[in-house]
């Protein structure tokens, strides 16, 4: 097995997890608290990526990312090397990818929090924004942990926007399912098993956790 | 001049009803005031207003020499910073909070030393002591309105709002602590405006009471007078209890009271009744008039008296009875034809134990 190529998927996994869990909250709640008539406009760009084929979100990142493009030429005038076919670029693509994962369950739980818990802690004279944190947060953990669950595991198998925006570089942004494609070009059907079946296990032990946790199985918690 | 909370505003839900207030409470005494009605009479929004919580859409709420609101300047005070005690009707208690954690929330400017020994206060006060690490879902209804009601005045709020604050109780809990709230509400001297559709209720806890239907206040006033002279019929409708009278409970024998009102004795329920002091309220249409001197009747009051008015209602005539205190039947037309009843005349009326509903009062 590449061990190379699964560190960076996981180290990927884990930064893209961990920015959307800071990002994904601010965009969660402004969607499900926020009155205004064009929401339905960024529900829309939010969600897009999960219609988008990914080559084509790929392919609009590294024009967007690209020498060419201001956000570009900035990143490449401050950092001193260009942002596509990097681990940096990757992750940004990453992000972008995976948004929806996060920012939907986020939305849900907070959307379930009752409105008059809310109302009750800013008649305590809590600022809306502890009120997010102290109540809104702590109510929402299970919601939470599904989008960061959810983004971590669909980062691990991202392939086209990885091909687009990364490339192959060995160790920087050569991923589990590009090494898993390389193998199958070359004939190496025993090595792509190998690869595949620790992909697929990692997958579902993911999904098992959110799904387990959304039935509140774990009967440690208090609301049992 | 003496501060006061003055509401006048209005708000329209499109397709639904237009709520408008107009009132007046003086802060200084601070007395409790009761917002009564039947449900959809707009009671639940203008305590929503007062709270911050609905934006009126025009008109202005004055506390004191604080602007809460004043839609035509665009002055639009925050929940926070109207500096309230507000309990909704289910309590709105915090679940992944414990009792404790509930009462500090709203205190978290103050240094640890001093919120600890505000929430040990609190804790004592409202009996809460050994549920201090609890969660609301595993208290009891009671103990939930004392962890809301604790939470509510754990910061010295300026003013409380309940709304319907033992609505969510079983009957016997509902009468000991109805008598409780009282006297928190005494000894806690903060302005109170207390949502209720319970008359029981807005007697025990009320100073002044403001009677609102369809989405209107339509008589504000002390609540013994307007229960026993409503302005007009819609009132006399909505609080439904036409005699209300101070009486002192005599005797108290398994429940059954007697009770002296003005020298003349009455039987009536008191099973809830710990006191003495009492009002006696007595539904007109639970008032039966015979002629004197007929027959023994399961009926356990016969007050003999003299009728003083004769106010006819439809097909319906409410007949004034001078008992030595005035009380008030609903007959039939036919009725009094029947038993020839003018002014001056003299009436037997009786009434059943189970329609004298006694209510505890203070003082």
């Amino acid at each position: 097995m590449n061990w190379i190529a699964i560190a960076v998927t996981f180290k990927l996994a884990l930064l893209t997890a961990a920015v959307l869990l800071v990002v994904g909250l601010p965009i969660a709640y402004w969607l499900t608290f926020s009155k205004r008539r064009w929401k339905f406009i960024v529900e829309s760009v939010v969600a897009l990526p999960l219609v988008l084929p990914p080559t084509v979100l790929g392919f609009y990142i590294l024009v967007a990312i690209g020498p060419h493009s201001p956000v570009g030429r900035f990143y490449s005038d401050v950092v001193g090397h260009p942002l596509p076919f990097t681990f940096e670029g990757l992750l940004l693509a990453s992000i972008l990818y995976s948004l929806p994962f996060a920012v939907q369950p986020f939305a849900a739980a907070f959307a379930q929090v009752d409105h008059r818990l809310i109302e009750a802690s800013w008649t305590l004279g809590v600022s809306k924004f502890k009120t997010f944190f102290r109540l809104i947060v702590p109510l929402s953990t299970a919601g939470l942990i599904t989008g960061a669950v959810l983004s971590f595991a669909h980062t691990l198998g991202e392939f086209g926007v990885v091909l687009m925006v990364g490339g192959n570089i060995e160790g920087e942004t050569r991923t589990v399912s590009i090494d898993i494609y390389d193998e199958v070009q070359a004939l190496n059907y025993a090595g792509a098993a190998k690869t595949a079946l620790l992909l697929l296990a990692v997958s579902y032990g993911v999904l098992l956790l959110v799904y387990a946790m959304n039935r509140k199985v774990w009967a440690i918690w208090p609301q049992r | 001049m003496a501060a006061t909370l003055t509401v006048d505003c209005r708000k329209t839900f499109p397709g639904r009803f237009t709520a408008a207030a107009q009132l007046d409470l003086p802060l200084d005494p601070p007395r409790v005031l009761i917002l009564f009605g039947p449900s959809g009479s707009g009671k639940t929004t203008l305590l929503r207003c007062l709270a911050g919580l609905e934006w009126p859409d025009e008109g202005r709420i004055q506390f004191g020499s604080t602007t809460w609101i004043d839609v035509a300047a665009n002055i639009r005070l925050s929940p926070q910073a109207r500096w309230i005690g507000y309990m909704p009707q289910d309590y709105a208690l915090f679940p992944t909070h414990t009792v404790t954690g509930n009462i500090e929330y709203g205190l978290s400017d103050l240094p640890t030393a001093a919120r600890q020994e505000r929430v040990r206060e609190l804790l004592a006060l409202l009996q809460l002591q050994g549920l201090e690490q609890a969660k609301p879902a595993q208290l009891s209804g009671g103990q939930q309105q004392r962890v809301a009601l604790a939470r509510a005045i754990a910061r010295r709020p300026q003013l409380l709002l309940l709304d319907e604050p033992l609505s969510a109780l079983d009957a016997p809990t509902r009468a000991k602590l109805s008598g409780e709230l009282r006297a928190l509400l005494t000894q806690l001297a903060i302005p109170a405006i207390v949502v209720t559709h319970d008359w029981a209720e807005a007697l025990t806890l009320g100073d002044v009471i403001a009677v609102m239907g369809a989405g209107q206040v339509l008589q504000v006033g002390v609540p013994q007078d307007v229960f026993s002279r409503p302005a007009n019929a819609e009132v006399a409708k909505i609080v439904g209890i036409e005699t209300v009278v101070r009486g002192h409970v005599v005797t108290n024998d398994n429940g059954l009271a007697t009770v002296s009102v003005k020298g003349t004795t009455l039987k009536g329920l008191g099973a809830d009744v710990s006191g003495s002091a009492v009002y006696v309220c007595i539904r007109a249409e639970d008032v039966l008039l015979e002629q004197a001197g007929s027959g023994i009747t399961s009926a356990r009051n016969h007050l003999s008296g003299l009728v003083t008015e004769i106010l006819p209602q439809g097909v319906l005539v409410t007949v004034t009875v001078d008992c030595g205190f005035p009380l008030r039947a609903m007959i039939t037309r036919g009725a009094r034809e029947d038993l020839g009843l003018e002014r001056g005349s003299t009436v037997v009326a009786a009434i059943k134990a189970g329609a004298v509903h006694l209510v505890p009062r203070s003082g």
